[in-house]
């Protein structure tokens, strides 16, 4: 291990450094504070806030199905490179698409017949 | 265009693996198809014929496996150190099912997807212990550690619940992180992800040995990051910030089944990967190592002194015992290897049936797990009292329990590879631990029995279903019997070789 050739590494490193400590002093030393109700708010977003349940649960639908949306997704990831090389991949390539696709139908029939695809009670 | 080869396919080494995701699936089918009280009678049997089959898969190999080989294109090993491991695994998983199966009923909870969920986690350890990549290791780390994170958070409307899953989740991401991070730095020093590596395809243990290998640089500080990624899931100091809190607020059986199970797997990965690996650069891992061991041991001993929740104490006692294990990876001997597995099975056994007598006497929500409630116990349940005053003898290792032999042997390794002085800290270190294990017991036996307060307030009864008796009984058994006659498992341990590249 050659130490010069790290030496522009080391040189990015203290640079970085030097980057955030400064940013955050001159940030600091330069901002003016003027404070509203709305900006010392949890989440500034110009939406009136809504009142939230106190230690009650609620349901969190869209992110079951953002996850499941993902799950489906890279499936067809995965399918999109095997359709294109689908002849060089022959047989194997085919049972082994069908082996994923089938551990992924069976998610799928345990989501459904479980009601997770159901958005009302 | 180059043509398409099809790799060889053997599968033996993944069977008990495969077998396990398909009782999984099986599991879920099954589940989603019937109603709550066919699945509360018939999935944990379906759970248990899969680790049944699982077994039976492993043991078949054990024949082969006699010459020890990689399978897959190098990505999985098949030797019989894995299918030790797997075994143990197996058995870990259904003593886990049964204990569930009460505490699941007792808190009204749907149990057929905790049953996948064992059977998924499992499925994962299985190939952490047989991974002969880094890159299948960490998958299999995931498959087993989501797996536990749903787990862990079982009970979803308990704030305990919610803040031990949190704590476990967002801190096992960042040790994942470390992990891969690891893998990064291990991949650009030697060009490959495999542990082995065979003639044309580079890996970690030819990297070492082939070349004359003076530039590891960058390979001894991937290492260090895999140290912290494997130092996570042992609940190793100072990775082990998540562990009380953890083991606290999970369901007692998932706690049972964390310290055992999670520590086999990411302990069967440490010992491939630095005692078969790395071997050649243990002057560089040893340091890291035995610094976690000692701080493992004198934390995990010393802090579990002042603790006065039960859970709590059997967590830092799980901190200390990765520390006494970390005593046999050190000594990276065959004696090393052999110990450290004979120690964690039978730990393992252990701390499941301690766990077990916790889930029983704490009862609906766990309300009881305070040093303070297990006060007269004996009056209360004798055979309970019996069955925990046993496990703790021999967590604290007591001679005629397996806990001793445990210690015994790891400490011999340790001492034949020329560390005593390690040994030396183990032993003060037990002695210290001894003190709050029998602490739990003074306070069984010798303490006048809490009667309950007529508005309905005092100790909850114990619950105590057949399966969780059996469970016990078990394991209970298996204390006494691995601590009187070590000899046919410590030979089958031995035989559990790692293939050697």
């Amino acid at each position: 291990m050659s130490l010069p050739a790290y030496f522009p590494i080391l040189l990015l490193t203290i640079l970085a450094g030097a980057f955030a400590v400064v940013s955050i002093f001159v940030a600091n030393r330069l901002t003016p504070r003027r404070w509203t109700d709305v900006k010392v708010e949890p989440y500034e977003c110009g939406i009136t806030p809504e009142e939230m349940p106190e230690r009650e649960r609620f349901p969190v639908k869209f992110y079951l199905v953002a996850m499941l949306f993902i799950v489906f997704d890279i499936e067809t990831v995965f399918m999109y490179p095997w359709a294109v090389e689908y002849k060089a991949l022959k047989a194997f390539g085919l049972a082994e698409m069908g082996t994923f696709i089938g551990i992924l139908l069976a998610a799928y029939v345990y989501v459904w017949r479980r009601g997770g695809l159901e958005w009302a009670e | 265009m180059t043509p398409f080869n099809v790799p060889p396919i053997h599968l033996s080494g993944i069977a008990p693996e495969i077998t396990l995701m398909i009782a999984a699936f099986a599991v879920l089918f099954i589940g989603v198809f019937t109603n709550d009280r066919f699945n509360h009678v018939v999935q944990p049997l379906v759970a248990t014929i899969g680790f049944g089959i699982a077994i039976y898969w492993a043991v078949v190999s054990w024949g082969i496996a006699r010459t020890a080989e990689l399978q897959l294109s190098n990505m999985v090993a098949l030797d019989r150190f894995a299918i030790f491991a797997k075994v143990v695994l197996a058995a870990f998983g259904v003593l886990t099912v049964w204990t569930a199966r009460d505490h699941l009923s007792t808190h009204h909870l749907r149990d057929f997807e905790f049953y996948a969920l064992v059977l998924f986690c499992v499925s994962g350890m299985m190939l952490m212990a047989a991974s002969a990549d880094l890159i299948v290791m960490f998958i299999a780390l995931e498959t087993f550690s989501i797996a536990l994170y749903v787990m862990v958070g079982y009970r979803r409307d308990e704030l305990a619940g919610q803040e031990s899953a949190m704590k476990y989740f967002l801190l096992g991401a960042f040790s994942s992180a470390f992990f891969l991070l690891g893998i990064a730095l291990v991949y650009g020093a030697t060009g490959s992800t495999n542990l082995y590596g065979t003639p044309g395809h580079p890996g970690i243990l030819s990297f070492l040995t082939g070349s004359s290998a003076l530039d590891v640089g960058l390979l001894l500080l991937g290492m260090a990051f895999l140290i912290v990624g494997l130092g996570f899931k042992i609940a190793a100091v100072p990775f082990h910030m998540w562990t009380p809190d953890a083991y606290q607020g999970a369901p007692s059986p998932v706690t049972g089944f964390m310290a055992s199970a999670t520590k086999l797997a990411a302990f069967a990965a440490i010992l491939r990967l630095f005692d078969v690996a790395m071997y050649s650069l243990r002057w560089d891992w040893r340091p890291y190592l035995i610094g976690l061991a000692i701080a493992s041991m004198v934390i995990g001993s010393v802090v579990a002194l002042v603790q006065e929740d039960v859970k709590r104490i059997l967590a830092y006692s799980s901190i200390a015992h990765a520390g006494f294990v970390l005593t046999g990876v050190i000594a990276a001997n065959d004696a090393g290897v052999s110990s450290s597995l004979f120690y964690l099975a039978t730990y393992g056994l252990t701390i499941l049936g301690a766990f077990a007598v916790v889930a029983a006497i704490g009862g609906r929500g766990e309300r009881r797990v305070r040093l303070a409630d297990y006060r007269g116990l004996y009056h209360e349940s004798p055979l309970l009292a019996g069955a925990m005053t046993l496990f703790l003898l021999s967590l604290a290792g007591v001679p005629i329990t397996a806990g001793f032999v445990g210690k015994l042997v790891v400490f011999i390794a340790a001492i034949q590879a020329g560390y005593w002085w390690l040994v030396v800290v183990a032993l003060a270190m037990s002695a210290v631990a001894a003190f709050f294990y029998i602490r739990i017991i003074v306070v069984m036996y010798m303490s006048e029995r809490l009667e309950p307060l007529p508005e309905g307030g005092g100790p909850a009864p114990v619950v105590l279903g057949a399966a969780g008796r059996a469970v016990v009984g078990v394991t209970a058994l298996a204390t006494i019997f691995f601590g009187l006659i070590w000899g046919p498992l410590i030979g089958l341990a031995g035989h559990a070789t790692l293939f050697a590249g």
